[in-house]
């Protein structure tokens, strides 16, 4: 086992490593993840701190200036940094999830069972995820960022059970598995043993998308003002600098980096996907 | 030893499964100790599914399987698991049939976990050895490889390795050969043969008479999942009855016969009209002279009282 | 019109290395020849029925001549091979039956074809409404779907696409493969026809079912791992091969007639090489019966009798 796996992870990563998408996604990526770690050390307030009398521009001591209530932008920036990501991790993590048990359960068995899973995964597709938030909204006063995140997670896993879902189905036809049948194996090892392994690089695809559209999520949620009711993120320093006129004020710089980042980050993500898909799928790659 | 009675699978199909597709219709026909039977048809005839049915891959829309006088649709669990300590599968596509990140010799460890738990390494490793041995592959050349590194011909005998390790009595083949190279099939098709003589009954699954006839002493002519013709191989091929073994056997490409030859042929036999001595397609070839086919012979006195009908007798 | 090919010298660009998937292969087909290219996976059939008609990465070209009709055909430039395609050389692809785009109406699916390939279009509309009569499609199939289509109507209608501007020679590649018996005998038999009533001048049909050869081709040329083994008339193969693996081959297959328990047929014990580093000389010696210490050079591909090419030491030794 392990000569194949060395030489397959080395014939990955040698193609991972000359994938330019992959390289330019990664390198956007990382950076910002480092930035909202290291972040907080490199600033001295805290994000709704009071730190100097109303807007300024971006200058060596505000490096992205401040807003109209006196707080740093960038203070506010690596702190929001922190929260896109803890909710891409947790919402995109909570979506594959669940996509992956509907996925698999319904790939695998078929027949009604798969018809009733199919049934609720468009089901909960079309249910308009807005509308339900603000009806929630109205009722829960309070709303925390692990709340965000499983309120995504929750509308999100359709797309990833029905890819996995087909990809299963493509699998479980495949005669090993008839075999593994055939030595008296149970269905669910059947699963995670023969089939879950053979997924992996998909599985890795479809987290990369869902972690990007948690964030993409997030943001439009936190700019409409759904998002949670304390604490700071990208998207809510948007809705600020809209709600408090910095588009008529020309106050570009409390709009502009967040907004900025949040592309930066999810096209970055998107492009790693591409590059990722390139580097598994040997028939993708350019000679 | 395998008994299958008025076997039949439909599968629904359309919205919420509306209508119907048969794939098998009451399809009956046995199999017995140490015999070889071939279940011939092309695409779309419904053996495949046979084959899965008797490997309870598939369930049965209707009739019952017997396996040494048990019905075994109603099996389950720990009774199944007997079930294929007896009866195993090898199917078509090689390469297909290994998880393709794994070691080819994982379907072994496979079926030591599932049947053999408590076996010892030494003891595990000999019948091991024994098993590849059996089917003609070099332990030191088949064990810790990938898939992709052995060829489709050791694959398809290193699967028939994993069910002599269970000591089967039956053996389910698919089309195991088709996806093999003209020189490879042979091997397999011989080991097979020769494991018949060690007290294997297959059932051979084929699209290709020649192998059929190769094989087995008993046929099976399957056509959209129905039996239209079944009995001795031989008796088949040289008298095909159903119209459809006749369209059979003459599309198929012969090496020995153009197509045309093989079409006059059928058509004589089936008009009765023979050139030459009714007899000699079965005579054997030390009785035959150049006359025989021919000119067909009259009674001739060859001693008092006594007539014959034959070219030779007649020359002397 | 005849097809010569001198030398073609194929090789495929691999992460590992260059894989010599065609050894200087040197024959000829003669006007309205069916000939036949068997052999078994890896031999360098595909290769070389691609490599007349479309040669591009990761094949590349090393060396090698191919004359058509006295014309030299520029396999190694895809542009310059244009005006030839499909006018002169036309080929049917192994996949060919399945790459119908499933979105569009077959008819549609012609007159583009047909207008890219700057054939006066009404004319050949005309034409190919004759011979899908002649097949036996009927002209309503060009209002229809490929799904609604069966294996073998999708095959004929492949085959009187590729045929549809008479070229002078036809490259099938394994297109009985995928079909059921019944079908794959009106195909061959269509394949003869269409030989027969000249729209097609020859025939190369490359298969490695040699039965099929038997019942159409003229004569059969036998390739293995990227070498020309044996080429000579269908019968000569059959009945008397002279190259040790066409022997070995041919006595290997099951015939009707032929019980394992009267008379066991023997395969051929081993491997085909593996191209990337192929042993010097001829490519079957390891597993050649009678191989000698000749055989570390590479056999050429001589005439021992009339119609019979033959690569091997031993038998062109024994006769020369």
């Amino acid at each position: 086992m392990v000569a194949k796996q060395s030489k397959k992870k080395n014939e990955f990563l040698y193609f991972a490593l000359r994938n330019n998408k992959l390289r330019i996604g990664m390198t956007v990526v990382l950076l910002f993840v480092v930035l909202a770690i290291i972040g907080p050390w490199l600033t001295d307030f805290v994000p709704r701190q009071y730190a100097t009398a109303g807007p300024n521009a971006p200058s060596s001591e505000f490096w992205f200036g401040t807003t109209s209530f006196g707080e740093d932008v960038f203070t506010q920036f690596v702190y929001g940094l922190q929260a896109t990501f803890i909710v891409g991790l947790l919402g995109g993590g909570l979506g594959t999830l669940i996509g992956i048990l509907v996925g698999f359960i319904a790939g695998y068995r078929g027949g009604l069972l798969d018809e009733i899973l199919n049934m609720m995964t468009n089901i909960v597709l079309v249910v308009p995820s807005l509308v339900v938030l603000l009806i929630i909204a109205a009722y829960l006063e309070v709303r925390g960022l692990v709340f965000e995140s499983v309120f995504i997670g929750c509308f999100a896993w359709p797309w990833a059970a029905r890819a996995i879902r087909a990809q299963t189905f493509s699998l479980r036809s495949r005669e090993f598995v008839d075999l593994a049948r055939l030595s008296g194996v149970k269905p669910l090892r059947i699963v995670f043993t023969e089939i879950a392994p053979n997924m992996m690089s998909y599985l890795l695809l479809v987290f990369i998308l869902q972690f990007g559209g948690a964030i993409l999520t997030a943001a439009t949620l936190d700019f409409i003002g759904l998002g949670p009711t304390k604490g700071i993120s990208l998207g809510l320093m948007m809705h600020n600098a809209i709600l408090w006129g910095a588009l008529i004020l020309g106050m570009w710089w409390w709009f502009v980096p967040p907004g900025l980042a949040i592309t930066a980050i999810v096209g970055a993500l998107y492009i790693t996907n591409v590059g990722l898909d390139e580097v598994f799928n040997p028939k993708l790659r350019e000679m | 030893m395998l008994e299958l009675e008025g076997i039949s699978k439909a599968y629904r199909v359309g919205t919420f499964g509306g209508r119907q597709l048969v794939a098998v219709n009451d399809v009956s026909f046995d199999v017995g100790d140490r015999e070889v039977v071939s279940l011939i048809g092309e695409s779309g005839s419904g053996k495949s599914t046979i084959g899965k049915m008797i490997l309870r891959l598939t369930s049965t829309s209707g009739g019952v399987i017997r396996f040494n006088g048990t019905v075994i649709s109603g099996l389950k669990k720990g009774a199944l698991k007997e079930y294929y300590r007896n009866v195993q599968g090898v199917f078509q596509d090689p390469f297909s049939s290994y998880n393709p990140i794994f070691k080819a010799d994982r379907v072994f460890r496979i079926i030591r976990q599932a049947f053999f738990p408590k076996i010892g390494n030494q003891e595990w490793k000999e019948k091991v050895n024994r098993s590849l041995g059996a089917v003609g592959l070099n332990s030191e050349h088949v064990l810790s490889k990938f898939p992709h590194q052995l060829s489709g011909g050791q694959l398809q005998r290193f699967l028939i390795a994993r069910a002599l390790l269970l000591d089967i009595r039956f053996l389910v083949a698919d089309e195991i050969i088709s996806m093999l190279d003209a020189s490879t099939r042979i091997d397999v098709l011989n080991l097979l043969a020769d494991l018949k003589s060690r007290g294997l009954s297959i059932l051979f699954i084929t699209h290709d008479l020649s192998l059929g006839y190769y094989i087995s002493e008993r046929a099976v002519i399957l056509y959209r999942g129905c039996v239209v013709e079944m009995g001795k191989t031989e008796g088949i091929f040289d008298n095909p009855l159903h119209p459809y073994t006749r369209m059979l056997m003459e599309s198929v490409p012969r090496l020995d016969k153009k197509w045309e030859a093989v079409k006059a042929e059928l058509k004589a036999k089936q008009a009765g009209l023979t050139t030459g001595c009714v007899y000699y397609e079965r005579c054997p070839a030390a009785g035959r002279s150049d006359d025989c086919k021919t000119n067909r012979p009259g009674l001739h006195e060859v001693e008092a009282g006594h007539f014959v009908a034959c070219c030779r007798n007649n020359a002397s | 019109m005849s097809l010569q090919v001198e030398n073609l010298t194929i090789t495929y660009q691999t992460l590992r290395g260059d894989v010599r998937a065609l050894e200087r292969a040197t024959f000829d087909v003669a006007d309205g020849e069916i000939m036949g290219l068997a052999g078994e996976s890896g031999c360098g059939k595909t290769t070389l029925g691609t490599s007349l008609t479309l040669l591009k990465p990761p094949m590349r070209y090393i060396e090698g001549r191919v004359a058509l009709d006295g014309e030299e055909l520029p396999i190694w430039d895809t542009d310059a091979m244009n005006p030839f395609r499909f006018k002169k050389v036309s080929v049917i692809p192994q996949y060919a039956m399945n790459a119908m785009n499933p979105t569009r109406k077959i008819g549609r699916m012609t007159s583009e074809l047909l207008r890219a390939r700057r054939a006066d279009h009404k004319g050949a509309l005309r034409e190919l409404r004759r011979r899908l009569e002649l097949v036996e499609l009927g002209a309503d199939v060009l209002s229809m779907y490929p799904i609604e289509l069966s294996g073998g109507m999708k095959q004929r209608m492949v085959m009187v696409l590729s045929t549809l501007l008479n070229p002078s020679l036809l490259i099938a590649d394994e297109i009985t493969s995928a079909l059921d018996v019944s079908t794959q005998k009106a195909v061959a038999e269509m394949l003869v026809g269409f030989r027969d009533r000249e729209f097609v001048k020859s025939l190369i049909v490359i298969t490695h079912d040699i039965s099929i050869l038997y019942q159409i081709a003229d004569s059969i040329l036998v390739m293995y791992a990227g070498q020309l083994a044996e080429k000579a008339s269908t019968d000569v193969i059959i009945q008397a091969p002279r190259h040790p693996y066409t022997k070995l081959l041919i006595s290997s297959l099951p015939k009707v007639g032929v019980k394992y328990a009267e008379q066991r047929l023997a395969g051929i014990p081993g491997s085909p090489p593996l191209l990337l580093d192929p042993p010097q000389g001829c490519r079957f010696r390891e597993r050649c019966p009678v191989a000698f210490d000749r055989c570390t050079a590479v056999p050429p591909f001589v005439e021992v009798e009339k119609g019979h090419f033959i690569a091997c030491w031993k038998e062109s030794v024994v006769h020369a």
